[in-house]
């Protein structure tokens, strides 16, 4: 480095490095890193400060942990790096964005994975410290708050109307008018509850809302309260999420500090009270009416609709129940406008969808995009085909409900409609790709499993059809009666979809019809001892 | 070891003394209890049900419906093993056959010198790391056969290898 480089960056605040510290991040040691790093920093190195920011991840994880540099031309990526890297990393002119090192990826924006997402939602995840309120607001945080206090109660809900928005939890109802009729049924007391029970293998985009942007799910939360009249919101989050936890209630904290929560929000005389309650590995609580039940302390069984939670809710009230990310794009829509939101995405599908790819994928993460990019592009353009180097075979969209889609049908766009006419979902937006070792009958067994496992017992056709599937496909794998047993199986999945209370029971068949009819080989192969 | 009585119903009166006003109180209630005694055992019920103004039979039911609390005192560590799709793509079925021959437990089981409990879970919300495995409140990504064995080994655990 020249001396006069050496003296600019001197008369430069601080040098800010990034080192997420996101879960996804954490578990592949991005903590050591950070530690390996201030370490190595805290000895004088003849320059100016440095400041390590915990920042949440941008959502490549391929390449976590992903250090970042700032620098006037914009920020620099290295990655994956590990804590040995470290030392070598600094030598080689870390802290100048030097690009001569094995890690060095360039300008992160200029990553092509990242380059070519549209990120809405997704806009400030990785960019900023999750807890700095002034950082928030400097990236334009608050501004759909400021906004929706300037609009009437009902100009709110058609806001979220005209941007076309539905529910990005799964089942894609329309949000404006589940608020409409909230906000249309008169009560002492209405809530706002977050759906955070995010059980679906092959999503994480709500844990990384929660854990690298908690304060946009908390304005939007606020947001939904001032348009259907509740003062109180409870975000109902899964035990497993322990870092999503702490990050919550740190950020729950600050915004009641900087007055964003609590009896009187932003000075408008308005309140807004907030509360995280924790889940306890049931799955079904992902369910929005077992959930309900959940956080009235009880067992968490499905109940009978009608009454819907937006007439009947919580402790039964008009109840807003909308997923992580649904309240998180409204802070999005109120500060840039339902006609903006809306103009991206095709059909009936506004907007955008935090896609995540999973699974036997060589770059896996989180890749936020309009409505309507299609599975292919997602598996090999952004997912670069399988990590394992083998041929891809089959991918489950949607989580453990969702269809399991063989190569003929990766052509087809992501967009619910389309999705639907293939008999798929788009779901939660989890894709998880298997290459070709996978066994399709005993991921259809498994499927049957999780539902024994995990229905809520109240009613007979999971509850039991569950069981009985499990030893049906057992059978069939087993070559026992097979073309009989494959009759029954399809029959007792007919049952099952025709005549379960919710989706659990009424779309495990999903996955189980799916790995038959296009797979039905693997449902005629000997069993491996 | 099972907690004492005296610790039972002093941490039911602490949980009960800061919580049992909020509304649906159940849920962090038992939470709060099971942070502190490792489990929610059976003389708690009764403690929990009178302070709630509820049957012992509702208070057993919510225990009971919930994979996350327990009755019993578990391992001084608890290892949870992601069984779900993202990390069966990328070999789960084989790291949770590792986990239990190596540790000798199947799920739900604890060593016999009361250090780890092995636990299924379904999804740790981490499929882009997969596969994945929960230690106490730590999560770890794209652990290998080598990776779980490390990690038993920084956990003391006196391991019988038992490989067949």
């Amino acid at each position: 480095m020249s001396a006069r480089a050496a003296e600019r960056r001197a008369a430069r605040a601080a040098t800010r490095l990034f080192v997420p510290r996101d879960s996804g991040a954490l578990s592949l040691g991005a903590e050591q890193v950070a530690v390996a790093l201030r370490l190595a920093l805290a000895e004088p190195i003849g320059r100016g400060a440095v400041q390590i920011v915990r920042n949440g991840s941008r959502g490549l994880y391929w390449l976590e942990p992903l250090v970042e540099v700032e620098t006037a031309a914009g920020r620099f990526a290295y990655g994956p790096v590990a804590a040995a890297d470290v030392a070598g990393l600094i030598d080689s002119g870390l802290l100048d964005a030097c690009q001569d090192h094995a890690r060095a990826l360039g300008r992160t924006e200029d990553i092509p994975f990242l380059r070519q997402q549209q990120r809405l939602t997704f806009a400030r995840a990785g960019v900023i410290d999750p807890l700095d309120l002034g950082e928030y607001r400097a990236s334009g945080g608050y501004r759909g708050l400021e906004r929706a206090l300037s609009l009437s109660p009902q100009a709110l809900v058609d806001e979220i109307k005209a941007s076309g928005l539905r529910g990005r939890g799964g089942a894609a109802f329309p949000t404006g008018i589940k608020w409409q009729t909230v906000l249309d049924t008169p009560a002492d007391q209405k809530y706002i509850v977050c759906n955070a029970d995010e059980g679906d293998s092959g999503t994480f985009a709500d844990r990384l809302q929660m854990e690298a942007d908690p304060f946009g799910l908390i304005e939007g939360m606020s947001i939904a309260g001032l348009a259907v009249g509740a003062t109180q919101g409870y975000i109902y989050l899964r035990e497993e999420y322990p870092h999503a936890h702490r990050m919550l209630d740190a950020a729950i904290l600050e915004a009641e500090r900087g007055g964003y929560l609590g009896e009187d929000i932003a000075g408008s005389g308005r309140s807004f009270h907030l509360e995280v309650r924790l889940g306890a590995k049931s799955y079904i609580c992902g369910e929005e009416t077992a959930l309900l039940e959940s956080l009235e302390g009880k067992r968490g069984t499905v109940r009978a609709k009608p009454p819907l939670p937006a007439v009947r809710g919580l402790f039964g009230k008009p109840t807003v129940v909308n997923n992580v990310l649904s309240l998180a794009t409204v802070a999005i829509i109120l500060a840039r406008g339902a006609e903006y939101y809306a103009s991206f995405g095709t059909g009936r599908s506004r907007g955008t969808m935090p896609f995540q790819l999973a699974g036997n994928l060589q770059r896996t993460g989180l890749v936020e995009r309009a409505f309507g990019v299609t599975l292919h592009e997602l598996l090999y353009d952004f997912g670069g085909g399988s990590r394992s180097g083998r041929p891809l075979r089959s991918v489950q969209a949607g989580g453990p409900l969702g269809a399991y889609l063989p190569p003929s049908q990766w052509q087809v766009a992501m967009d619910y409609e389309a999705l639907a006419a293939i008999g798929a979902v788009l779901g939660h937006g989890g894709v998880v790709a298997f290459d070709d070792s996978v066994d399709m009958a005993e991921q259809a067994r498994f499927s049957m499993e999780f539902c024994v496992e995990e229905s809520c017992g109240k009613c007979t056709p999971c509850r039991i059809g569950s069981t009985r599937g499990v030893e049906v496909i057992e059978r069939i794998r087993r070559g026992r009666d097979r073309e009989d047993n494959i009759a029954l199986l399809d029959d007792l999945c007919a049952t099952m979809i025709d005549s379960s209370l919710c989706a659990m029971g009424g779309m495990t068949p999903f996955p189980v019809q799916s790995a038959l009819r296009h797979f039905s080989e693997d449902f005629h192969k000997p069993l491996e001892p | 070891m099972p907690p004492s009585e005296q610790a039972i119903s002093e941490a039911v009166g602490a949980a009960l003394a800061a919580l049992k006003d909020k509304p649906g109180p159940l849920l962090p209630i038992l939470h709060r209890v099971q942070d502190r005694l490792g489990c929610v055992p059976e003389p708690a019920v009764a403690l929990i049900a009178g302070g709630l103004n509820l049957s012992r039979a509702e208070v057993h039911g919510v225990i009971s419906f919930y994979p996350h609390f327990n009755s019993q005192p578990r391992g001084r560590h608890v290892i949870e093993v992601c069984r779900a799709e993202s990390c069966q793509a990328m070999g789960g079925r084989r790291l949770e056959r590792f986990a239990r021959e190596t540790l000798g437990l199947d799920w739900h089981e604890t060593s016999r010198d009361g250090q780890i409990t092995l636990e299924p879970v379904y999804c740790l919300g981490n499929c882009a790391c997969s596969p994945s495995v929960r230690v106490g409140k730590q999560i770890l990504g794209r652990v290998t056969e080598q990776g779980f064995a490390e990690l038993l080994e920084d956990l003391g655990a006196p391991v019988a290898v038992i490989r067949r």
